[in-house]
């Protein structure tokens, strides 16, 4: 009995602690999301859907990335590695922003 | 940055983008004369502006007042006239631009024409607001290098400046802040909004000849000029930054433009994308002034580019016909607007 509380206890923290996935859509020169909130693990999928090249980046002290360009259609993802807040732009169309906030 | 707060510049942000979003697709056009389809492309009359410098004529007088005074220049024989000057398209006809004692700077004069209605300003953005680049180029060594000292003191010895300013900013006082508030309320009135395009966007079928509709067909069609997708509606801008594959870009130490400001790989040799209205006035063109006639600036984008290490992904080859090519430039000579007449104001000597 002992062992298998112990079991359903680990598949529920399993459970609950699994990482989510969100996507932001570039649509018009512009993030779908003016603010996301996630957790750490969680993934957001940036997807462009404007008929010309988009970019993702942030220069964060919180995380750091740069997705390069891709065109209309495309996705790619980022993995939120640790908590605070993360600025994401457009380095091509620079008034594109975002903001998210990575909790724990 | 300039006392802007917060709200004032996250407000503009709003203003500025609101009429630039929801951008009508190619297959969705109809070019007929005031379809409802390309109203987009018609600008607001008057550009936004900050909550803290709402313009009146007050303000507006004082910005031409200290846009033409020479005194400004920190060997008091420069204004900002001196480049941005009105009979020569509110540029200079350089490649580059002059700058302090005739130094031959890296970039041209951006024009001012509607750079009110810009999002980010400067070939590289370094400037947000028309009040921070105002006071730019006095500061910058390179450009005006003002004494400041010196410009407030003679400003704040001349009774009539000090009145101008009072009216203009009651209470504020004689400083940076309210000089570069003045002259972006100046900047501001410089606006080219009734070309023959904008006439025939809003239903004169006169008013562009059938070379012209064709040409601005050729303009926006992602699969002919694409232009458009970076020259986009309604200031013919998308305010932002792409290595468009210039010549120079393939110097030994080339201008890595926006990379300055934003270190990211895609944005080595990236400048910001100008208006086009009023192009007809301000050659020679692009950043480096390479290209002496729009004829050929058509002729590096069919090529897509001279040199295309890290160029735009948005730039490709066009492999335009000559005709093709000719009824785009024509249709870039509909978007000049009758030039406004310049009074030149009466600077305070005493």
């Amino acid at each position: 009995m002992k062992y298998l509380i112990i079991f359903l206890s680990f598949l529920l923290t399993s459970f609950f602690s699994t990482a989510q996935e969100f996507t932001v859509q570039q649509k018009n020169k512009a993030f779908s999301e003016n603010t996301l909130n996630v957790k750490v693990g969680d993934v957001v999928h940036f997807k462009n859907d404007d008929p010309f090249f988009h970019n993702v980046f942030s220069l964060s002290d919180t995380q750091f990335f740069d997705l390069g360009s891709y065109p209309q259609g495309e996705s790619k993802p980022v993995k939120f590695e640790a908590p605070g807040t993360v600025e994401v732009e457009c380095a091509i169309h620079p008034d594109m922003k975002m903001t998210i906030e990575v909790s724990q | 940055m300039l006392p802007l707060n917060k709200f004032g510049f996250f407000s503009i942000i709003l203003m500025l983008s609101s009429y630039q979003l929801c951008a009508t697709e190619y297959k969705d056009m109809i070019f007929k004369p005031g379809h409802a389809s390309l109203q987009e492309w018609l600008l607001p009359d008057t550009p936004p502006y900050p909550k803290d410098n709402k313009p009146n004529a007050h303000r507006v007088e004082l910005g031409k007042i200290l846009f033409f005074d020479p005194r400004i220049g920190g060997d008091g024989n420069m204004s900002c006239a001196t480049c941005h000057n009105p009979i020569l398209g509110w540029s200079d006809a350089l490649p580059t631009a002059k700058g302090f004692k005739s130094q031959t700077l890296a970039r041209a004069t951006p024009v001012i024409t509607n750079t009110g209605y810009n999002t980010i300003q400067m070939w590289d953005g370094r400037k947000k607001t028309l009040e921070d680049q105002a006071i730019g180029p006095m500061e910058a060594s390179v450009e005006m290098q003002t004494n400041f000292t010196n410009l407030l003191k003679l400003i704040n010895t001349s009774s009539e400046y000090r009145a101008a300013f009072e009216k203009a900013y009651p209470g504020e006082g004689v400083n940076k802040s309210t000089l570069a508030k003045a002259i972006a309320s100046y900047e501001r009135t410089i606006i080219s909004n009734n070309s023959p395009f904008d006439q025939w966007v809003k239903g004169d079928k006169k008013a562009m000849s059938k070379q012209q509709v064709n040409g601005f067909k050729l303009f926006v069609d992602p699969d002919k000029g694409n232009c458009a997708v970076c020259h986009s509606a309604p200031n013919f801008t998308d305010n932002g930054f792409h290595n468009i594959g210039l010549k120079s870009w393939g110097d030994e130490n080339p201008d890595v433009g926006r990379y300055s400001e934003r270190p990211l790989g895609l944005m080595k040799g990236a400048f910001k994308t100008p208006t086009l209205r009023d192009i007809s006035l301000s050659a020679p063109y692009f950043h480096d002034g390479a290209a002496s006639t729009l004829e050929e600036v058509m002729d590096h984008y069919n090529k897509g580019g001279e040199v295309k290490t890290n160029l735009s992904p948005n730039m490709k080859t066009l492999n335009l016909s000559k005709q093709e090519q000719l009824d785009i430039v024509a249709f870039l000579e509909a978007l000049t607007s009758e030039p406004k007449p310049v009074s030149l104001p009466k600077l305070p000597i005493k």
